[in-house]
């Protein structure tokens, strides 16, 4: 590889970007779907419902994007981590598949709970918590032999894959509810607001737990926060993080309509910093580096161009697609 | 009993990509048939139009969904599964799916919103350009996806290093021998696909007496563009015949049933292909018209399957009966078009009770000539994955075993089955209640979408006015 050129940085951050753009995205609408379960009749559900049936499947594209842009920027990553986590990813494929289809298929019978709505419900939950569990896999690293994974497909199952789990359960809660927040009034804000002071309790232990948990599991990520200087530089993170779950805890108690979806986006931005900081250069850790993991030179820079082309593209009319259904979603209206 | 982990990987991936393609193959077809009914109305102004544009929109609404949902767990399927393959191929094919994500999927997606939910929010040129551009993602991602695909088949613009591809020239890569021929049958099956079910939905909505307009409109157009794109897709699949011929002549003899090489060869009607004996049974052969149709020659020479070692050989009676069941539904519909010809020019087309039952009974043949087409190239492929150069048994993931794959695709039988029934019924009932009858502002809205969307729509553009 010709060391002048070296794509590497820019497809980390490309990819970085579509991935952190994917769990945001899905994340509020995945959210919904968790809370959906506690809507109490089917007005609610309907409100739920159509806050993000115009903007689920695009938000659904940027995880194809994802599993695609690593096959093709760092496909040995993909071709490692993907068989490692099988379980857990057909967990989310299938639920998925049932949560997707749920937005079609409970209209035919708004009116009444049915098993879509369950389907929708459980199907948002359960592809949370697999995801959770295939972060919490790629933090614990693993078990390679050669240009493939060696363990077994139920390796990827820990205490702190589970929890990382459940953690996420929390996370896309408490985007789902500043999306609601956002876009409700009413009782059903009102309803948001509380749910999403339990998530953000759900997420801040989580956090913290996690921010524990990993130097003892990962001794590389130990010597990467707690030596001096680098806690010095890195200390801004677990200070704002910490700041920022106040100034939410705030926001979803007074009347702020936007504050609480972008404290969570903040919280997740500074996680996941976090998480890239403790695992870089690694890609599939223990010992696997972005640039062992890379494609050739020209399938990167053939993807790269048009990448930049098409992705300023896309983010355009995107946002133009999230600006036409903008504003506040009620389910009473147009019943006459 | 012991799993095999590699039989079990391949039989996942046929069952989830076999269901898969039923929707693409529809949805392909409904979103250019929805952008030239938006045209239409745009240009006319008749209301016909946009009313069997909203009844159709809300099919196109269920098949597109299920479509992404079963899309999405396509590209993990190469890395739960088949790593291997994933890992030697990688450089080559990595792009052409990601382009695909970055051309198609966004682009649908990013407009399937608007075209849904948005007709009364945004202005008429808009909800037309959002349909045009949903028309473009689909042929953008069979463009795509198509062109993987024939790498696969005909791989070419490549080298090997050390096991694994590595692109030399895209243009080659891209548009290797077999992609241009693939991308047009496949394309063109789609568009039929989608015709003969727009053929039987305007049957049951003429026979039902309900919708005779929206119905007589479904049933003229579709048996126009049926008209020109069945024979059309007659001369494709028989370029791509004689392309198979020349790129991937063990598929053809195994689609033959041909075991000797030999000139002059007769055309196999039926037989019952014997792997063990390498031979047939029971033939039914016409002489001499196999070479003349497989290399437009009566002395073209035929490769026979005993030139390729018995361990490159695909599989026989498989490629076999699937293509004659592909061939038979070509037949049936160029049958089809010709009688929908005959009673249109002798003015009966819409009256003849005969005639609007068949096309009501074969509203499906689409489907089963395009899985049986399917199974023909990707069965006629094997044993490799990329034709000669990497076995399938070679690209599996080594670290699966085969009660982990068991459970995976017991997974995927399930939530299939109970999906598919689901939306098919949903789809049937859609149809049932046909097209709006009338149509004042709100409920030709209701019509177009789903109804409880339509109340995010009219509650978001009521909460904007001051």
């Amino acid at each position: 590889m010709n060391p002048v050129l070296d794509f590497v940085p820019i497809w980390t951050v490309i990819l970085g970007a579509s991935v952190f753009l994917y769990v945001l995205l899905d994340g509020f609408d995945l959210g919904v779907g968790i809370l959906y379960g506690f809507a109490p009749n089917s007005v609610a559900r309907n409100i739920l419902m159509n806050s993000i049936a115009p903007v689920w499947d695009g938000n659904e594209t940027w995880l194809v994007f994802g599993g695609l842009g690593l096959f093709a920027a760092f496909p040995l990553a993909f071709s490692i981590i993907i068989p490692a986590v099988y379980f857990p990813i057909l967990l989310m494929l299938l639920a998925l598949v049932f949560r997707g289809v749920a937005f079609e298929f409970r209209y035919r019978d708004a009116e009444h709970r049915t098993v879509w709505d369950y389907a929708f419900n459980a199907g948002s939950a359960l592809a949370t918590f697999a995801q959770g569990v295939v972060l919490g896999s790629i933090i614990q690293g693993f078990k390679v032999d050669g240009r493939a994974f060696s363990g077994s497909s139920f390796d990827c199952f820990t205490p702190f894959s589970i929890m990382t789990g459940v953690a996420l359960l929390f996370g896309y809660g408490l985007l789902g509810a500043g999306w609601l927040i956002l876009k409700t009034e009413g009782d059903i804000q009102k309803e948001a607001r509380r749910q999403g002071r339990v998530c953000l309790i759900g997420i801040v232990t989580a956090i913290i737990i996690v921010s524990l948990w990993t130097p003892v599991l990962n001794s590389a990520v130990a010597s990467r926060w707690f030596v001096i200087p680098n806690i010095l530089f890195l200390a801004p993170i677990p200070i704002t993080t910490a700041a920022v779950a106040v100034l939410t805890w705030r926001s979803l108690q007074n009347g702020s309509q936007i504050l609480p979806f972008a404290g969570g986006i903040m919280l997740f931005a500074l996680s996941y910093g976090g998480i890239a900081i403790s695992l870089y250069p690694m890609i599939a850790p223990p010992n696997l580096t972005l640039w062992q993991a890379a494609s050739s030179g020209r399938t990167q820079v053939f993807l790269l161009v048009g990448a930049l082309v098409l992705l300023p593209v896309i983010l355009m009319y995107t946002s133009w697609a999230y600006w036409v259904f903008r504003g506040k979603v009620r389910a009473n209206i147009g019943y006459h | 009993m012991t799993l095999d982990p590699i039989f079990i990987s391949r039989l996942q991936f046929a069952w989830v990509i076999g269901w898969h393609i039923l929707l693409p193959a529809f949805t392909v077809g409904s979103a250019t048939f929805i952008a030239v009914l938006e045209g239409l109305h745009l240009a006319s102004r008749r209301d016909v139009y946009l009313r069997v544009s909203m009844f159709w929109i809300r099919i196109f609404s269920v098949a597109f969904g299920m479509g992404v949902v079963t899309g999405v767990v396509m590209p993990f399927q190469i890395g739960t599964n088949w790593s291997r393959y994933a890992d030697a191929t990688s450089n080559v094919l990595s792009p052409l799916f990601a382009y695909e994500g970055l051309t198609a999927f966004f682009l649908e997606a990013g407009f399937l919103g608007v075209l849904l939910f948005g007709r009364t929010i945004v202005p008429r040129w808009a909800h037309f350009f959002a349909a045009l551009m949903v028309a473009a993602g689909t042929l953008f991602s069979s463009f795509w996806i198509l062109s993987a695909n024939s790498w696969m088949q005909t791989p070419a613009g490549y080298e090997i290093v050390n096991g694994r591809f590595y692109p030399v020239d895209w243009i080659d890569v891209i548009f290797n021998p077999s992609f241009l021929p693939r991308l047009a049958h496949t394309v063109v099956a789609f568009f039929i696909t989608t015709g003969f079910v727009a053929l039987g939905t305007g049957a049951y909505l003429i026979r039902r007496g309900r919708f005779p307009a929206e119905g007589r409109t479904l049933l003229s157009m579709t048996l126009w563009l049926l008209t020109i794109l069945v024979p059309l897709q007659i001369f494709l699949g028989d370029h791509h015949g004689l392309n198979t011929l020349m790129y991937q002549p063990a598929k053809l003899a195994a689609i033959e049933a041909r075991w000797e090489t030999g000139r002059g060869v007769p055309l196999t009607l039926f037989a019952l292909p014997d792997e063990k004996t390498e031979s047939n049974r029971a033939a039914v052969e016409i002489p001499g018209l196999g070479s003349l149709i497989l290399t437009h020659s009566v002395r073209g020479e035929i490769k026979g399957l005993k030139d390729f070692p018995a361990d490159q050989r695909p599989p026989v009676a498989v490629p076999f009966f699937a293509f004659r069941i592909m061939v038979g539904c070509g037949v049936l519909m160029l049958a089809v078009v010709l009688l929908g010809g005959w009673l249109r020019w002798s003015g009966r087309l819409f009256e003849n009770p005969w005639y609007l039952r068949l096309c009501l009974l074969l509203t499906p043949i689409g489907f089963i000539a395009v899985i049986a087409g399917w199974v023909v190239t990707e069965v006629g492929r094997q044993p490799w994955t990329v034709y000669g150069l990497l076995r399938t048994a070679d690209s599996v993931s080594p670290s699966l075993a085969g009660h982990d794959v068991a459970l995976s695709l017991a997974g995927y039988v399930i939530v299939y089955l109970i999906m598919y029934p689901s939306g098919l019924l949903l789809i049937l009932r859609i149809i049932r209640g046909g097209p709006a009858s009338h149509a004042d502002k709100d409920t030709t809205i209701a019509a177009g979408i789903t109804e409880a969307p339509v109340l995010a729509a009219a509650a978001i553009s009521e909460a904007r006015k001051p």
